[in-house]
């Protein structure tokens, strides 16, 4: 089986953003990179269906240099080969057109995305990829059957949970509760280091960028005006006091 | 020229569901500003009678693709249909709502329409004629304003964020026929497990109760759930809580959990880590109940209450009792 997983790196989530004083962007000083933890989820999915059926899977990532890290993370993990798209800062259509022109080669009779990126917090790149291939899509799916020749998935929406089943090939982005992602052993870290990375820039695969959407300005969140700590010994008191804020001053309940 | 606000309503089994009059709502403001038109598709089987509600929230013209294929949602069925309406229509703005099936529809829709959209915005205008949305990036540690250079500009928008407002419009209905045949999808739904316990979705729900480690085990969340039921409220979890079993992962609030805004959220036992702040820091109004006063949650708190929440919670049902 050809198994395709897409990795972004983004910051740690304790990563404290800063953005730079004329809002073009974040100041990337002192934060700690890592595999988006979606991304975690659906390379070892990708693990185990590998485990179950035989094959190889490609880790497929897009950033500058230091993307490299988080394909070896993967290829410690157990991926057998990578390919890196040193092309920064794409939107999501282009980050999507880029991963297609990669994958299309490779024949995917699945591929695996997270469910959103937590760095731009999109949520886009799998389902445009979907398109872009030409292929079926099924989102925000916690939990995986392939045989067939089909896809099983659950997904969960407001108030019910879904199972459908897809077509392959097809893309699949993955929701924490799919699986527990493994941690790199110590001799697949070693492994790692000696598997095949290509790569590629924009002219390699033969695309150009064209911009669709943009960032025009980045700020910090709205301040928040400082609470009302209700002050007292009793819990009764103040419980008394909280519920007369709820429905006196603030007016929701 | 690309002209019109356009938006896709959603519907599950035949009715609307509150984020429709949201989208609707935002579209009408948008084109009264720029003198343009609010157009609505709607997707479903037996859906055309739900055009009136639609108009009642400022949509001038709702375009109905009304079929059994479209019985359930499906990607691949609904992402076609509305395709081919907004393409055949040149429109010029192209609203969904962020909701799980939003979510997916709108992002298979950037894909089809070769097009760029601003994700899950909680504020949304326009600027020198082109739509200037504004969203939460890295968790809500920083916010974005996009412009998309590409048409149809597409946005998502968070639910519950939005007011509906009440704008009453024609409403005119214009039936359309995608021509899409069972055997052209490749995805179906095979089941669907409805949760029976009646409750509304985090996503949805106006209040929200939720606990974190700080209630110390499964059953002791009856305080949480008997408060959660007097104020009509739904019941959240820190993921500390549902990484130790004791509520279900579809509670879990945070960055790799939901996101909600709810008009209050009242956090009890929770610390107010980085992580849980991403998916709650929307809330209109936010109530902290902890006995550590340094706990970070009581920074983003519009009220808090420093002691033991075995203490506090019943309290706060009892007072809450007097007065509801
Ligand atoms: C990649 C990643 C993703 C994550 N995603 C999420 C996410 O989506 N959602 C999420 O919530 N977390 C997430 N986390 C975890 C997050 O970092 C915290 O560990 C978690 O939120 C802590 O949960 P908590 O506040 O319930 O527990 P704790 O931090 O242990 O806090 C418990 C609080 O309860 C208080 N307390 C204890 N007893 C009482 C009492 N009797 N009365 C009153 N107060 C009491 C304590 O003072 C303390 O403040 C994520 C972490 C990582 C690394
Ligand atoms: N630069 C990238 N390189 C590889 N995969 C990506 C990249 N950006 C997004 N993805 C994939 O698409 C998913 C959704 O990303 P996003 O649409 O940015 O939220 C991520 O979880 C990744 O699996």
């Amino acid at each position: 089986m050809n198994i395709v997983a897409c990795v972004k790196q983004v910051p740690d989530t304790e990563a404290l953003i800063k953005v730079k004083p004329d809002g073009s962007g974040i100041d990337e000083g002192g934060i700690k990179w890592v595999m988006n933890p979606y991304d975690e989820y659906g390379v070892e999915a990708a693990l185990k269906l590998k485990e179950a059926n035989g094959g190889e899977v490609t880790v497929v990532s897009l950033g500058p240099a230091r993307t490299m890290e988080t394909i070896r993370t993967a290829l410690a993990m157990g991926a057998d080969k990578g390919v890196h798209i040193t092309i920064d800062g794409a939107d999501a259509y282009n980050t999507a057109a880029a991963l297609a022109a990669a994958i299309k080669d490779i024949n995917p009779d699945i591929v695996f995305c997270g469910q959103r990126a937590i760095d731009d917090d999109s949520g886009q790149v799998g389902s445009v990829l979907a398109e872009l291939l030409g292929i079926p899509q099924v989102t925000i799916v916690t939990g995986l059957e392939v045989a067939d020749g089909k896809v099983k998935a659950i997904k969960p929406i407001e108030g019910a949970q879904l199972v459908i089943e897809s077509a392959m090939p097809c893309v699949v982005t993955a929701q924490k509760g799919l699986n527990e992602p493994r941690y790199a052993s110590l001799p697949g870290i070693m492994k790692a280091k000696k598997k095949p990375v290509d790569v590629k820039d924009a002219a390699a695969l033969g695309i150009s960028i064209e911009p669709k959407a943009k960032i025009a300005r980045m700020t910090p969140p709205p301040v928040r005006a400082p609470g009302k700590i209700i002050a007292g010994d009793d819990p009764a008191a103040k419980a008394a006091e909280l519920v007369k804020l709820l429905r006196e001053e603030a007016k929701v309940i | 020229m690309a002209k019109g606000v356009w938006i896709v309503a959603e519907q599950r089994d035949g009715a609307l569901r509150k984020i429709s009059f949201e989208i609707a709502s935002v579209a009408r403001k948008l084109a009264d500003e720029l003198g343009d038109d609010v157009n609505a598709v709607l997707v479903g089987s037996g859906v055309e009678g739900l055009a009136p509600e639609l108009a009642k929230y400022g949509v001038d013209k709702v375009y109905i693709a009304d079929d059994p294929i479209y019985a359930n949602y499906t990607t691949d069925a609904y992402s076609a249909a509305v395709a081919k309406v907004v393409k055949e229509n040149d429109a010029s703005i192209l609203l969904l709502g962020s909701s799980v099936q939003g979510k997916d529809l709108s992002a298979s829709l950037v894909g089809k329409l070769a097009t760029g959209m601003a994700s899950d915005c909680t504020d949304i205008k326009i600027a020198d004629g082109k739509l200037l949305a504004i969203r939460p990036m890295y968790a809500g540690k920083c916010f974005g304003e996009i412009v998309v250079e590409s048409y149809p500009q597409m946005a998502s928008l968070r639910p519950n964020v939005f007011p509906a407002v009440e704008n009453a419009k024609a409403g005119e209905v214009v039936k359309f026929d995608a021509g899409i045949a069972a055997g052209d999808l490749k995805t179906k739904v095979l089941e669907t497990q409805k949760d029976t316990s009646g409750k509304v979705d985090l996503t949805e729900a106006d209040i929200i109760v939720s606990g974190g480690r700080g209630m110390k085990g499964p059953d002791e969340y009856k305080i949480i759930e008997e408060l959660a039921d007097l104020l009509g409220a739904a019941v959240g979890a820190s993921r500390a809580a549902v990484d130790a079993g004791w509520r279900p992962q579809t509670d879990q609030v945070g960055q790799t959990g939901k996101v909600v805004s709810p008009n209050l959220y009242i956090a009890c036992g929770i610390s107010g880590a980085i992580q849980h702040l991403a998916g709650m820091s929307s809330s209109k109004y936010i109530v902290a109940i902890n006995k550590d006063a340094e706990a970070p949650i009581f920074a983003k708190a519009d009220y808090g209450i420093v002691d033991d929440l075995f203490k506090v919670i019943p309290e706060v049902t009892a007072a809450a009792k007097k007065i509801l």
